[in-house]
């Protein structure tokens, strides 16, 4: 119970500055749209917003779930398409040394622009979407596998091979927990810019979604409810964001944390 | 004639059953990028037998044990180790403990010292039950759930050396276990050592820049000078009826130390 009460008591601690200053940031919004009168179509205030919001809550559950349906699948295919590139990158001298300046020059490209190259080749179905999100997610998932993979160090892999362990048994035992840490911190970054990726693939051609409902709103002067699906796309970001950091906080839960160092015994 | 060592006592008659050597090197020379860092090296360890390897530091020390663990096949020469001529099949037969512990972060002591049973696919119980068999003559019977970023430098080296032993190979490589270690700590491992192997059969080769505990935990002492690594010196360092905690000030140890420094030293200056 105590553990609890101190955790939510961190919790609040931690969160209070950014909670204070963004509602800070809304009454300061509020009160310029009353107070300057600005146009609702230009500019709504928050409350506008919130009341927006509730009103269409079933419009923009339904276009969610197709944004999060393609997240979803393109985070799948990425760590998939990641796993497997960064594994061939690490264990192969000639993979890496043909694959991977490839991939790190591949992202001198504006993604955006080939998304329109993307409605042509494979049409306006929920394919091309999951391929922009894709294109978005697996370069950090790429990078920070490669690089957790290798930060392995050379003594602990002749440890392991003194002991007797396979290449196999040195990978899934010695590399890849090394590589945890790292691997998370890329998994939260492809979960943030995945969401970018749907939104995109979403504007340049699809049927439905949250990008999709946003870009049709707008020339509607309905900007009320662009608002109101960037909340719940921010809400989307952020859930997905959690749930990462939870699944790291549980797969990291034995690794050394700053806590853990405190208590140090003696001999 | 391992039967004779002070320090290492023989249990049940292994003695009588082979008393030739479990660890041979014979002519062994290493080149790396084509520059000579082990030159001709001939040594052999018996049976019981504890045999130290003193030089100065870039002599080519570790990378002796890197050829006799497997982990580099030798340019020249041969290495057999409990019979194991093959470099990479002594990969697993022969223990190695290196410099530094190593312990995984994410893995409990216990979790830690099972890795060699582990990789052998020995049961997760029956090698848990053995770690906790042996903990106990390691003193690390109270930590065994802890996680190595909780233990002192001390206990960490000893759970390394757990790690090490627990898949009881005949040979045994120790490569400066105390080096990182301050100089009490070490002083009471390097006791604690000579108590754990004093009954044991192993072939041990223990490599230190360390006189003195190369005198007090040794049978025999090797010296090393370096550009290319090579044994120029062997003494004998058995004190007759030594303890060791009388040892270190009486005038056999003394005279070693002397011998030995001095050996040392004239080869540093020539080389």
């Amino acid at each position: 119970m105590r553990l609890i009460h101190n955790y939510m008591w961190q919790a609040v601690k931690n969160w209070y500055p950014a909670v204070l200053t963004f509602a800070v940031l809304i009454v300061v919004w509020e009160l310029c749209v009353w107070f300057l009168e600005i146009q609702r179509w230009l500019l709504p205030p928050p409350t506008i917003i919130f009341q927006e919001l509730i009103d269409s809550i079933g419009l923009l559950t339904r276009h969610a779930g197709i944004t999060v349906l393609e997240i979803i699948m393109g985070f799948a295919v990425s760590l998939m398409i990641g796993v497997a590139l960064a594994s061939g990158i690490v264990w192969s001298r000639a993979m890496e040394r043909s694959v991977y300046p490839i991939i790190i020059a591949s992202q001198t490209i504006p993604i955006f622009t080939l998304a329109p190259l993307l409605i042509i080749w494979v049409g306006t179905d929920i394919m091309s979407k999951v391929i922009v999100v894709v294109l978005f997610t697996f370069f950090p998932l790429v990078v920070s596998l490669v690089t957790g993979l290798r930060s392995v160090d050379s003594e602990s892999v002749d440890m392991f091979r003194t002991l007797g362990a396979t290449n196999a048994q040195i990978f899934r035992k010695l590399m890849i927990p090394t590589a945890l840490p790292n691997f998370f911190a890329g998994m939260k970054v492809a979960a943030v810019v995945s969401v970018i990726g749907a939104v995109i693939g979403e504007w340049v051609g699809a049927s439905g979604g949250l990008g999709w409902l946003m870009k049709l709103s707008g020339p509607q002067f309905q900007t009320a409810r662009v608002f109101a699906a960037i909340v719940v796309l921010s809400v989307v970001a952020i859930t997905l964001f959690a749930l990462i950091v939870a699944i790291e906080k549980w797969s990291l839960r034995k690794y050394p944390s700053p806590l853990n160092q405190a208590k140090n015994l003696g001999e | 004639m391992s039967s004779s060592s002070q320090k290492l006592v023989l249990d049940n008659g292994v003695t009588s059953l082979d008393d030739g050597a479990l660890l041979t090197v014979s002519g062994v020379g290493f080149d790396y990028e084509s520059i000579p860092v082990l030159d001709n090296v001939d040594l052999s360890v018996n049976r019981g037998e504890f045999v130290a390897l003193v030089g100065p530091s870039g002599c080519g020390k570790s990378t002796l044990l890197n050829l006799i663990s497997g982990l580099l096949p030798p340019s020249t020469g041969s290495i057999s180790a409990n019979g194991i001529v093959d470099s990479p099949g002594r990969l697993g037969n022969v223990s190695y403990m290196q410099q530094r512990d190593l312990l995984l972060p994410w893995r409990t002591i216990s979790e830690n010292c099972q890795l060699g049973l582990e990789l052998r696919n020995i049961s997760a119980d029956t090698s848990k039950a053995r770690v906790q068999e042996l903990a106990k003559s390691f003193g690390l019977s109270d930590v065994l759930e802890y996680m190595p970023s909780q233990l002192s430098g001390g206990m960490r080296q000893r759970a390394a050396l757990m790690r090490t032993v627990l898949p009881d190979n005949h040979v045994l490589l120790l490569d400066e276990p105390f080096g990182a270690l301050d100089a009490i700590t070490r002083n009471v491992l390097q006791k604690w050592l000579l108590s754990v192997l004093t009954r044991t059969d192993k072939a041990v080769m223990l490599v230190t820049h360390d006189v003195e505990e190369a005198i007090m935990l040794a049978d025999r002492v090797l010296i090393m000078a370096s550009d290319p690594g090579r044994i120029v010196a062997e003494v004998d360092v058995r004190l007759a009826g030594s303890n060791i905690e009388s040892s270190f000030t009486s005038p056999a140890f003394v005279e070693l130390r002397k011998n030995i420094l001095a050996l040392l030293e004239r080869r540093g200056v020539s080389s």
